[in-house]
């Protein structure tokens, strides 16, 4: 389970819902869950970087999820 | 079109090259003689990393015609080190840590050692003025000044 | 602070490896090779700022002597419909393309239309002036607020507003929208005893870098192209290249020459596909170089930006609630540093209730490129400003009124997540602590400070590491060393394997010798190549063990790895002499052969690095004009590793600050044309500007790097903006709100003020 919260900018493509919880033990599982509840979410979710339990990852698949891990969408920086 | 002839003296070497009238020194010593230690920022001379020495004077090589340039002795970059190893103004910059990208260090260092040559020991106030013709976009020119510094106290010598 | 950890080479600052080349003039820079048979590429650019392209004739500059190839939009693939480049200034690789090369708008003045190559410039040139374009001239769109206001004329017919509540099917010039929020502000702002309010405005500005792009280009029948050219990112280039020309990967090979200074401008592919193609038709190396002139006109400097902020307080300094209108410049394309300058803007502070509305907004200039910490220094510029005005009405110290609100580990940052372990409240005591800002100021002159901050970021890097036969070590990476980044991998390597730091040289392997990389970019480089190369040589010093072992028939756990050399366990084996790197490379053909490492990962868990700047500085009442008397940059690099280059990096970042702040400024004409495209009217800093820029490196180390590396080429440049007008506030009693501080703006805002 993952406590997740999108961002105001993706709540057009989350049907408004800003925070939900998720059953899913890796960033792999939870993509695919969210990805079948938002079918239109899958492109933006995946080019999202991803914050759990405040370390940053971009590219994140592989990572483990805690039953109480909270995990934010972030849209993706690079700097100069 | 017709092409001038030009006999000068490159780093106490005499060089022979034909030029197009509008050509400038810049693009003389980079695309016919293959001296590309000598770097091109604007080729309007603002930026100074073209700076070479003709007859001891600074001067932005892209401001210079090429055919102008005979008979003249002209310093670049590539004839500061010598047979000994490295200038001292050469060494200072690696030893401050006075160049991060180093495309501006060239023109700065001749630019250095037209102001050591004629003021050996100048203030804060002369080193940044002296250089106020060459664009540094890395270092906030912090570091370049106190090499700067660093060389002309070694020129001074044990006080 | 920072435990205490005897290194014995990370945190000096030895001489780079690379430095005698760049002393001596051998280095080479993108346009310092020339290829036998080279000829020379030339961009034909629009002469206007939106124009729709109705027709191109190349026929007359074809028909040329001396003229070998001469292309347009309708040489190139379709643009790719999907696919794009994350970051704060990226966008669609379609999008991407259109810069490269205006297919049916041009839409800034400046933008590709055209491009020959030619057997001299001068041919090259002619040839250009011979295409005839015929242009449906349109009106063309400045400035934000014209572009967002309702029946603007449009740049793109099909955009429209992204992440609106509801889907929209009315074009707009708004390219997307972005809220973050938090809390109650209303409520928050009834809590408040005190209540600023600010607009700020920030013209467009950019990099600046010393070197114009440049390439050279030599692609054969077979369609394989090698390409040299200045980047700062030769693999993303070569993918680009890739897509925009619709070739494979494989047949493109990059070789990142030195390079003259980017600070996230030369992130971007202009030239190369253009180079690519010539040289595929000319069946010639093409070379092209950019004049100063097109960088400016054509190539992403950063947003202009236009921001509102409203922040309240207690008496007592506790922020209550604070807002954030902030819209920002994409120019020509969608993709701009907005979302990171609405995730920054509040950045430093524990803030329950807040609210940030951003939007990014198409107009008629070069599509905006990465800049240094893209969109933090506008975005921070408007709260640090405010923050300083808080303070006063507070009567409070300016840093005094930050520390009272400043996050800490396991503050919910704003844009979501807690902090790890930062370094905000050091850098803040640190800053107070400084004499620096406790000494005394003349008479009339001002003092001002800021925060700045960056996320700091990892991606992906690679590493080898080669051990030669006498023990010397060879590091191959593949990120372009952009200010001494071959020093920090020789130390990080060096401090590994407990050899001497003369004993490694790094090496920048082109997209066929070396793994892939990202960018030199995001303050990236140290922290994920870094680890990279630390990995690489811990895996080298588990083959030297391994190596000792069968060299003295003894166990592999029964060998130790101590100062550079393997040595047997204490207790057994006391007689068996250490072996140095040197004594195991020399006798590697017997105990496996070369020794050789690599290392490849995305790097997760890069450090948030804050700074706090001190300002101080004298305004000329007669004139206008603004002297830099001190300035002081404070900063947490985590570790520093090369500890000159890092101050290096702040000094640096405090210079383009300060330029930002006090002169830089893109102007344009009503017809969209840039009346200071060169370095004498586009005023950046020269040395009699600028005072000694004092630093003070502050060393929270991050804990997800070996050495505690966080990143710190992003964040230096962020606070001078805020901290500079702070102090003009300070010295002259007024706030003036608008960059650049530039002479004329001071002096109206003293002759409106009745000075």
């Amino acid at each position: 389970m993952a406590h997740v919260v999108f961002p105001g900018h993706l709540l057009a493509v989350t049907d408004g819902e800003a925070e939900l919880d998720v059953p899913a033990c890796n960033v792999r599982e939870l993509l695919a869950a969210l990805e079948q509840r938002f079918p239109d979410a899958g492109d933006e979710l995946r080019k999202s970087t991803i914050a759990i339990d405040g370390l940053i990852c971009q590219d994140a698949f592989l990572e483990t999820l805690r039953p109480d891990s909270e995990v934010f969408f972030m849209p993706r920086i690079a700097g100069g | 079109m017709n092409k001038i002839q030009v006999i000068t003296s490159i780093n106490h070497e005499e060089v022979e090259f034909l030029c197009e009238p509008q050509e400038t020194l810049l693009d003389v010593l980079r695309e016919t003689l293959g001296r590309t230690g000598t770097k091109e920022g604007c080729a309007t001379g603002d930026c100074g990393a073209c700076s070479v020495l003709v007859d001891d004077r600074l001067v932005c090589s892209c401001l210079v015609l090429a055919a102008e340039t005979g008979g003249r002795e002209i310093t670049t970059i590539e004839g500061i080190a010598t047979e000994e190893g490295l200038h001292p103004i050469q060494q200072k910059f690696l030893d401050h840590a006075a160049l991060q990208c180093g495309i501006c260090t060239p023109g700065l260092i001749i630019a250095t050692k037209s102001l050591l040559d004629r003021h050996p020991d100048p203030d804060e106030t002369t080193i940044r003025y002296w250089l106020a013709g060459n664009l540094c976009r890395c270092t906030g020119y912090d570091k370049i000044v106190r090499a700067v510094q660093d060389v002309a106290r070694d020129l001074a010598g044990p006080a | 602070m920072s435990e205490s950890i005897d290194y014995k080479l990370v945190g000096t600052s030895p001489v780079r490896p690379d430095g005698v080349d760049k002393v001596t003039g051998r280095a080479q820079y993108g346009a310092d090779l020339n290829l036998p048979n080279q000829i020379h590429g030339k961009v034909l650019r629009s002469p206007y700022a939106h124009a729709r392209i109705k027709r191109i004739d190349t026929s007359r500059a074809m028909a040329m002597p001396g003229v070998y190839a001469v292309i347009t939009g309708e040489d190139f693939p379709p643009p790719p419909e999907h696919g794009d480049v994350g970051g704060e200034a990226g966008g669609s690789i379609g999008d991407l393309a259109r810069v490269i090369m205006a297919r049916d708008k041009a839409l800034y003045h400046g933008h590709a239309v055209a491009a020959v190559a030619a057997r001299s410039l001068r041919i090259a040139d002619e040839a250009l002036a011979a295409i005839e374009v015929e242009y449906e001239v349109l009106e063309p769109v400045l400035d934000l607020d014209a572009a967002m206001a309702p029946g603007a004329p449009l740049l793109d017919e099909n955009c429209f507003t992204k992440n609106l509540p509801e889907k929209t099917d009315k074009p707009s010039n708004i390219a997307e929208v972005m809220v973050l929020s938090r809390g109650d502000v209303d409520q928050g702002f009834e809590q408040a005893d005190v209540i600023v309010e600010g607009e700020y405005r920030i013209p467009m500005a950019h990099q600046g870098y010393i070197e114009p792009h440049a390439c050279i280009a030599n692609t054969n029948e077979a369609g394989q192209s090698t390409v040299w050219c200045c980047t700062q990112a030769h693999f993303d280039f070569r993918a680009i290249t890739a897509k925009v020309l619709n070739m494979n990967v494989a047949d493109l090979k990059f070789i990142a020459s030195e390079i003259g200074g980017g600070f996230g401008g030369k992130t971007v592919v202009y030239l190369e596909p253009l180079a690519v193609l010539l040289s595929l038709k000319a069946r010639r190396p093409v070379k092209m170089k950019m004049t100063r002139e097109e960088v400016f006109r054509a190539t992403g400097p950063t947003s202009g930006t236009h921001c509102k902020i409203k922040v309240g307080a207690k008496k007592d300094g506790t922020l209550t609630a604070a807002t954030a209108w902030m819209a920002y410049e994409a120019g020509a394309y969608a993709g701009s540093p907005m979302g990171a300058g609405a995730m920054t803007v509040f950045v430093p502070y524990d803030l329950e209730n807040f609210k940030v509305e951003g939007y990014e907004v198409l107009l008629n200039k070069p599509k905006v490129g990465a800049y240094r910490a893209p969109g933090a220094p506008q975005s921070m510029h408007a709260m640090e400003s405010a923050m300083d005005d808080l303070a006063r009405e507070l009567n409070m110290d300016p840093l005094d009124l930050r520390l009272k609100n400043a996050a800490e580990e396991g503050t919910r940052a704003p844009y979501g997540p807690k902090f790890p372990v930062i370094g905000l409240k050091e850098c803040l005591r640190a800053a107070k602590a400084h004499p620096n800002y406790t000494r005394a100021l003349p008479e009339g002159a001002g003092r001002g400070v800021a925060v700045g901050f960056w996320f700091n970021f990892g991606l992906q890097s690679s590493a080898e590491v080669h051990i030669n036969e006498n023990g010397t070590v060879t590091v191959v990476e593949g990120n372009p060393d952009i200010g001494g980044s071959r020093a920090s991998m020789c130390i990080m390597a060096a401090e590994t394997l407990g050899v001497p730091y003369e004993s490694v040289r790094t090496l920048i392997g082109d997209t066929e010798s070396t793994g892939f990389s990202n960018s030199t970019g995001g303050s990236r480089t140290t922290f994920a190549t870094g680890m990279a190369v630390v990995r690489a040589c811990e895996d080298i010093i588990a083959q030297c063990r391994a190596r000792a072992a069968v060299t003295w028939g003894i166990d592999e756990d029964q060998v130790l790895w101590v100062d550079g050399q393997a040595i047997p366990a204490s207790g057994v084996n006391d007689e068996l002499k250490p072996l140095s790197l040197a004594d195991i490379a020399e006798n590697a053909a017997k105990t496996g052969g070369p020794l050789l490492s690599r290392a490849s990962l995305t790097a997760k868990g890069a450090g948030p690095s804050f700074s706090v700047n001190i300002a101080d500085l004298q305004v000329d009442r007669e004139t206008g004009k603004i002297d830099v008397l001190a300035f002081t940059a404070i900063q947490d690099a985590g570790r520093a590793i090369h500890k000159a280059y890092v101050e290096g990096q702040l000094q640096g970042g405090a210079a383009q600050g300060l330029g930002w702040a006090l002169n830089e400024e893109y102007i344009y004409n009503a017809d969209g044309i840039m009346e200071n495209a060169g370095f004498l009217d586009y005023r950046m800093p020269v040395a009699s500007d600028l005072p000694m820029i004092d630093t003070h490196i502050v060393e929270v180390p991050n804990p997800r790097h070996p050495y505690g590396v966080r990143g710190v080429g992003e964040t230096p440049i962020v606070a001078p903006l805020a901290a500079t007008a702070n102090a003009v506030r300070d010295a002259i009693g007024i706030r003036i709100h608008d960059l650049p501080l530039s002479p004329p703006r001071v002096l109206a805002a003293l002759d409106a003020a009745g000075d």
